[in-house]
């Protein structure tokens, strides 16, 4: 567990072959290791530096940076509640309270039964259909009291499992194309083409 | 008339699907720039056309891919990593259009003669990702990317990236640290344009979404009829976000210059006006960085000048509109907490200077302020950009600090009464 299981390295190795450097695919392999342990363990970290050519501490330089990254565990499904400005003028923080009452946890915190993290998240660009949630980033809009203590039982009985899929924002995509061309043959054919 | 360009294809209920983009005209300009026109000559037409960026700055896209420096090597980068708060025209885009986006990118790299590209989208379009990657693949597919596309010269590949959650990495040299698997810390200037040194050192062009998904109409189209629509320096259309208080929120295609602010919030075929009772207390009309606008500048046209005029900009084209039901307090926390919250860290007068304004401004609202307060906000507002005026000057490396001054500004200039009843009376006159 924690470095990337056979089937997770060959899909790791597809993105590194990706990049004219390597380290580009730091980002990704991140969402990878989430994806498959639910957030970027330490473990993780050394495997996709060894994979990328950096060190444990650098991926963790990065991977510490952004929201997205969990480094500690966090719940199926991670409830995002946007309180930027455009929900908020349409009743972000009401539904935050709200969300806090339904699931019985503060901001921050996870359920007891390891199914909701509830996040407060900056604007998550969904403002039409304010005051707007993501759970997993899969976008909900306009929510209020009613229709988020439906979507909470509907993720509890596995209604929205095809809608929802678990954490990971890679899990559905799948390049289909031949390898990337080598970026010398690129610079062969424009040097070719320059005579 | 045309008023519909990037947005054409919304409205069918199937418009991410190949078969619809087919049908609609999809390829068609890829097709025309590979097999007709040289790479200046599609170059041409997009200066001709004066896009100008979408992304936020609203630089001509003609002119910044002009300053790419001579190098065998070249890189272009789609900048999807959409955050500006209120702004959801590029989450439109991907999600709903992915093979324009897809077409307008490789027209881009036969234009400025890319090795290599990536789409870089905001890691929480989930769906977006999803939809991208399937154009990409299909774009393969048919040929029409890889080797020799469409059995031109032109080879090119695109790969996919997803962000992580970071506003910052929509600054373009901070997109670029994120793409090479750094913390998104912006690069500090000169050289101010990655077109000099970009992506791995060598010359990078960066274009938003949106910029990118006008480029299909234009090659096909021609830049001239481009720029027959708005006026002056503002061509071409604009898919403008409207959100907040107001009875119908958003996504509106308009040509530029064509219509006011009075009409895209009021009028039937835009935003149908405030609920009943309300009245406009104020609007921002380009993303939050972007100084307040009042009843009084409701008759100012959509265009890049008109609003700078007025002293503000169109920015990332996202209106906000609050009505008297609102808190102009609280508004100007919340905005003052979002930069604070995503200052990436490195500069003094952001970091500190952010968190300290997201402080004062909470103390306040919650009915904990002081008098000196005012005073004390408006001189950290000068700490971050001198003068507090706009344009905004900087002490900082990126523009992210010199955004939270006008929001603060703006709403302690207006609303003076506003925040001494917060803080004389410890009540908040909107509740």
């Amino acid at each position: 567990m924690a470095r990337f299981s056979d089937e997770m390295l060959s899909r790791a190795e597809e993105l590194v072959a990706l990049y004219p450097d390597p380290r580009s695919a730091t980002i990704p392999l991140c969402h990878l290791a989430q994806e498959q342990d639910g957030y970027v363990t330490n473990e993780a970290m050394a495997h996709i530096a060894e994979l990328v050519g950096s060190t444990a501490a650098e991926v963790q330089g990065t991977a510490s940076f952004y929201d997205m990254l969990k480094l500690e565990p966090v719940g199926r499904y991670v409830i995002g509640v946007c309180t930027n400005i455009a929900c908020m003028l349409r009743g972000a923080y009401e539904l935050l309270e709200n969300a806090e009452e339904v699931l019985d946890v503060p901001v921050g915190a996870t359920t007891q039964d390891g199914l909701f993290t509830l996040e407060e998240v900056e604007c998550i660009a969904h403002c039409d259909q304010a005051p707007a949630a993501q759970v997993n980033y899969r976008y909900f809009g306009p929510l209020d009291r009613q229709s988020f203590e439906s979507l909470v039982s509907k993720l509890r009985s596995g209604e929205l499992n095809e809608e929802v899929p678990p954490h990971g924002t890679l899990i559905r995509i799948r390049r289909e194309a031949p390898a990337v061309i080598p970026m010398e043959e690129i610079d062969r054919n424009r040097a070719g083409e320059a005579e | 008339m045309t008023d519909r360009i990037v947005g054409a294809r919304l409205h069918y209920e199937d418009s991410q699907t190949l078969e619809r983009f087919l049908a609609t005209g999809g390829d068609q300009g890829l097709r025309k720039a590979l097999l007709e026109l040289t790479p200046q000559e599609v170059a041409d037409q997009v200066t001709t056309a004066n896009l100008l960026g979408r992304g936020g700055a609203g630089f001509e896209a003609g002119r910044k891919w002009s300053m790419l420096r001579k190098a065998p090597r070249r890189y272009l980068v789609i900048n999807g990593d959409e955050s500006e708060p209120a702004t959801f025209k590029d989450h439109l885009l991907v999600e709903n259009d992915p093979h324009q986006l897809v077409e307008g990118a490789t027209i881009a790299a036969y234009a400025i003669e890319a090795s290599f590209v990536v789409i870089y989208l905001r890691g929480e379009f989930a769906l977006g990702l999803e939809r991208v990657q399937q154009a990409i693949n299909e774009a393969y597919a048919r040929n029409a990317l890889g080797r020799s596309i469409f059995g031109s010269s032109f080879s090119v590949d695109i790969v996919l990236q997803p962000g992580a959650g970071a506003y910052i990495c929509g600054e373009e040299t901070s997109l670029i640290e994120s793409l090479e698997g750094k913390r998104g810390f912006p690069r500090i200037k000169p050289p101010y344009f990655p077109a000099v040194i970009g992506l791995y050192g060598e010359p990078t062009i960066v274009n938003n979404v949106e910029t990118v998904s006008n480029l299909p109409w234009i090659v096909q189209h021609g830049g001239e009829a481009f720029k027959e629509l708005g006026q002056g320096r503002s061509t071409g259309t604009r898919l403008f976000a409207l959100s907040g208080q107001v009875r119908r929120p958003g996504p509106y295609e308009v040509e530029m210059t064509k219509i006011t602010f009075r009409d895209l919030i009021f009028d039937q075929e835009y935003g149908q006006g405030l609920d009943p009772g309300r009245e406009l207390l104020a609007f921002i009309p380009g993303g939050v960085s972007a100084p307040w606008f009042f009843p009084e500048h409701l008759d100012i046209p959509l265009g890049q000048d008109e609003v700078a005029k007025a002293g503000s900009m169109l920015g990332s084209g996202s209106v906000i509109v609050m009505d008297d039901s609102s808190c102009p307090v609280r508004s100007a926390w919340r905005i003052a907490r979002f930069f604070a919250r995503e200052s990436c860290g490195q500069c003094t007068p952001c970091r500190e200077g952010g968190a300290w304004i997201d402080k004062i401004l909470r103390r306040i609202e919650e009915g904990e302020g002081r008098e000196s307060d005012l005073d004390l906000l408006l001189d950290l507002c000068d700490n971050i950009s001198p003068g507090i005026k706009w344009p905004p000057a900087q002490t900082t490396i990126c523009v992210l600090g010199p955004s939270i001054p006008p929001s603060v500004n703006a709403a302690i200039q207006h609303f003076r009464d506003d925040f001494l009843i917060h803080i004389k009376e410890g009540r908040c006159p909107h509740a």
